[in-house]
């Protein structure tokens, strides 16, 4: 559908979001918490956090949840039961989502929805609109303008906000989601906008490099042992990456049951474990850190665009902002990018 | 809104248990809900996650053939938390299966061929499937020679199949098993797989070959089938990466561009070649 | 730092370690861990305020032991966690050589391990660090208010283990909560998973945590979680006067018996 400019004027948030409320949308919004911005419940526009370049960690959680429940069952004696699920999702609007997350959604919903349809994903997706926050500054880790986006990409969002100087903001209306949501909050998108020149409100992302080619020299490389080991060295095999990352979709399933009731879970997981691959024999495919690191970028940047047509990293560098131990993504990428063949 | 839960398992009853070998047993299941019973189908070469509610899933291939209708068999080895809570269920208990899942081998492309097996351990479950799907359509097939390794003459699975296949005229059985392992009454093949497999030399024309074995023997297999003439593209093998989703979604199977769950889990050693060496 | 990277150079060259294990300049503001090979690479070597990461838990990592014979820049941390490490058995002199790196960046040589544990003898009881102050901060809190406080932190937890994978002492090739039979810790982070874990964590550590707040600054989610090994390491002070990571013998108060323990549950 054709975008559609209005104009959502800085007195309006706060009637944005009661009427939301009212509506019985669950909003999620970044919020500040001690050092760290974590999209969290909120119910009013104050609750947000200003001025901030990135969240600590992505909203992915509202379609992919950290653990949920895939099934749950009761047993009696020796029968077992399987319990049809319960609730359906919460419709919800993620508010404030960086152009970077928006685009990661549509990574997410690529692998649960190609082939088999993931139901317990696209449940919770169907439930869901974005209303973007476009970026008017970025730091030194961000690089979404190498991997297709940039500060003010509508991919993704169903409502794409630009802040104006004024504390106004400019709504590029993007979906038949964002319409409906704005025909639901009658009034509070003002007309206007047409002539605003978004570009010149945006932070500036200088691009690193293309990711076509960034894959065809990560294929290059791949048996480049020495490379990957030289990057890996100071990697600890934790999951910090993958777990503030916004397409990182890999996951474990869990079983536990407590007395005569128990649930199968979905568990967030990362390729950066040694127990990734591990095989009950005690054979690992993948027993370096080396392979395991090579693993997370070929995944992102050759197989995954090759499977699914979208980069499976937006360049919102949280990775390397999390990273215990300095892992910059964007440098590591440009060393690949300089290696010799 | 989407129809039915992916991850839910058909709820099956343990109809019989072999005991194959130490730790390994055979459960023929059949479904406790006749209608999904009436309505599964499989082809040769596909797996299943097979579970108990509250212990995991665990990833086997169906082990009978799909021209055996009315249940299925898996085979398995006590070894993890599943396959040992698995183990200790009995005869009339019911347990958890999703699935089929994967490719499978292009078993109707084979006509008009012979077809030369090559198992060790505890992947002749895998290959079983596909040898009764072939042996019971013989007419469609040349010669069929299986060769067939295990550790010690106790490790060999399917012992009385092995017994049948070796009586029957129109198929031809070498079992070995590593030195060490023989029995003194063992009158078969004394050595690893790759070795007999050389010594027995069976021909490449107009011959598939299936492989299915631990990663080592497949390892030294390929370059002897080379040797004596098959092309990487009439090898086929089956890849076992760890899995858990088994339908291309959890990651964990990921080699190259392929999830050996759903590209997979039969691939040809032409394709393996190109993979990069994470199997 | 010339001091510093003069020694690393003579052992470098001289052939005595294949590897320093030290720090560099890493993303803007930030240094890094790097492992120099080469006389190019050693000319890297920084130390200064930014250098906090805990390099011990290299001495562990299979990749680094891999490169051949090692050498570690250690300031007082890592001194303490080498001294816990080969209490522990992990470590010996044979296995590298030690570069001390006093506060302002001059180096210590330190010809064997015996040598170390004399040296943070000498240098005393470790301070107390600002960490204490906040447990005690906490401690003073009711304890339903504390309860409430901990539950709120570890909500957020998403079990990502780099508290696990940045701790020198968290070695174990086969960690508790990924033995499953039985499951003793639940593996998915929900709330008695992350409860269960921290506990777990805490415990395994007790008597043997020095105190240098990796887990803390590792958490990409910034959970305060370096308090609970540290406050247990304050019990264990209180209650034993011991602190880990300051003598080479095996004496974890919580593994070892003593005739005169306050407790007499065990004789």
């Amino acid at each position: 559908m054709a975008t559609e400019r209005k104009i959502l004027k800085k007195e309006s948030l706060g009637p944005l979001f009661e009427k939301m409320n009212a509506a019985g949308k669950r909003i999620l919004a970044p919020r500040k918490t001690g050092e760290q911005i974590r999209f969290e419940p909120v119910t009013s526009a104050n609750e947000i956090a200003a001025d901030f370049v990135q969240s600590t960690a992505s909203a992915k959680w509202a379609v992919f949840p950290a653990v949920e429940e895939m099934l749950s069952f009761r047993s009696l004696d020796k029968e077992t039961k399987l319990e049809a699920k319960q609730s359906k999702p919460q419709p919800t609007v993620v508010f404030g989502i960086r152009p970077c997350d928006a685009a990661a959604f549509k990574a997410l919903h690529a692998v649960f929805a190609t082939d088999y349809k993931d139901d317990l994903f696209l449940d919770r997706w169907e439930q869901i609109t974005l209303i973007g926050m476009s970026c008017t500054k970025a730091d030194d880790y961000c690089f979404c303008t190498s991997v297709g986006g940039n500060p003010g990409s509508t991919v993704g969002s169903d409502i794409l906000l630009t802040p104006l100087a004024n504390g106004d903001f400019l709504a590029e209306i993007l979906t038949e989601k964002g319409q409906q949501l704005v025909a639901s909050l009658d009034g509070l998108f003002a007309a206007g906008g047409s002539d605003i020149d978004k570009e010149s409100l945006l932070a500036k992302v200088t691009p690193k490099f293309d990711a076509k080619q960034m894959k065809a020299k990560m294929d290059a490389v791949f048996n480049n042992e020495k490379l990957w080991t030289r990057q890996s060295l100071r990697c600890i095999g934790c999951g910090a990456c993958a777990f503030v990352c916004p397409s990182c979709s890999c996951f474990d399933i869990q079983d536990e049951r407590y007395g005569g009731k128990g649930q199968r879970l979905r568990c967030w997981d990362s390729c950066g474990f040694g127990l990734f691959t591990l095989h009950t024999s005690g054979h690992n495919p993948r027993h370096t850190q080396a392979q395991r690191w090579r693993q997370r970028l070929m995944h992102k940047f050759s197989y995954g665009p090759e499977k699914y047509e979208l980069p499976g990293c937006v360049g919102c560098g949280r990775c390397s902002r999390a990273c215990p131990t300095d892992m910059n993504i964007l440098g590591h990428l440009l060393e690949i990018a300089e290696e010799k063949l | 809104m989407s129809a039915e839960n992916l991850y839910k398992p058909y709820v099956m009853k343990i109809e019989k248990i072999t005991q194959e070998a130490p730790e390994v047993k055979t459960f023929k299941l059949v479904f406790t809900d006749e209608e999904e019973g009436k309505n599964f189908n499989f082809k040769a070469g596909q797996f299943g996650e097979y579970s108990i509610l509250g212990e995991g899933e665990s990833t086997f291939c169906i082990a009978s053939s799909p021209t055996r209708k009315g249940y299925i068999e898996c085979t398995f080895r006590r070894a993890g938390r599943v396959t040992s809570a698995l183990a200790r269920l009995e005869e009339g208990d019911t347990m958890g299966f999703r699935g089929p899942y994967g490719n499978t081998f292009p078993i109707d492309d084979w006509k008009g061929k012979s077809l030369l097996f090559i198992a060790g351990g505890i992947a002749l479950p895998p290959m079983r499937c596909v040898i009764w799907n072939a042996l019971d359509l013989r007419e469609n097939f040349k010669d069929v020679t299986i060769i067939y390794g295990a550790r010690t003459v106790n490790d060999l699975v399917y012992k009385h199949e092995l017994e049948d296949w070796g009586k029957r005229p129109d198929v031809k059985l070498i079992t070995t098993v590593d030195p060490g392992g023989e029995t003194p009454d063992w009158k078969g093949e004394i050595g690893f797989v790759p070795t007999v497999l050389e010594k027995a030399a069976p021909s490449s024309a107009n011959t598939i070959a299936i492989v299915c074995g631990p990663p080592i023997m497949i390892k030294f297999t390929f370059p002897v089938l080379t040797k004596l003439g098959f092309t990487p593209e009439n090898i086929f093998t089956t890849l076992e990466n760890r899995m858990k989703c088994g339908i291309g979604k959890c990651g964990r199977c990921n080699v190259g561009k392929y999830f050996v769950c759903k590209d997979g889990p039969v691939f040809t050693f032409a394709q393996v070649k190109e993979l990069p060496p994470e199997y | 730092m010339e001091a510093l990277r003069k020694k690393a150079h003579e052992i470098i060259t001289g052939g005595q370690v294949k590897v320093i294990i030290g720090y560099g300049e890493g993303s803007p503001e930030r240094a890094r861990a790097i492992f120099a090979q080469t006389p190019a690479e050693v000319d890297q070597l920084i130390f200064d305020q930014r250098c906090l990461q805990n390099l011990a838990v290299y001495l562990m990592k299979p990749e680094v032991k891999a490169l051949g014979k090692m050498a570690i820049t250690a300031s007082k941390n890592v001194l303490r966690s080498i001294l816990q490490l080969a209490s522990e058995n992990q470590l010996t002199d044979a296995d590298l050589v030690v570069i001390g790196i006093t506060d302002d960046g001059g180096v210590i040589e330190f010809p064997n391990l015996q040598a170390v544990e004399e040296h943070i003898k000498a240098a005393g009881t470790p301070a107390k660090n600002e960490d204490r102050a906040r447990i005690e901060e906490i401690d003073k809190k009711p304890l339903e208010e504390r309860w409430q406080y901990w539950q709120e932190q570890l909500s957020a937890c998403v079990k990502c283990y780099a508290c696990r994978s940045a701790c020198p002492m968290c070695y174990c090739t086969r960690c508790t909560v990924e033995c499953n039979q039985p499951q003793w810790i639940p593996a998915p982070s929900h709330h008695l998973g992350n409860l269960e874990w921290h506990i777990m964590r805490a415990m395994h550590l007790t008597g043997r945590c020095i105190e240098c707040g990796e887990c803390g600054r590792a958490c990409p989610l910034g959970l305060p979680i370096n308090l609970l090994t540290q406050k247990l390491a304050a019990e264990i002070e209180s209650q034993f006067d011991w602190q880990a990571g300051m003598s080479l013998k095996v004496e974890n108060p919580l593994s070892t018996f003593k005739p005169d323990d306050k407790e007499n549950f065990i004789k």
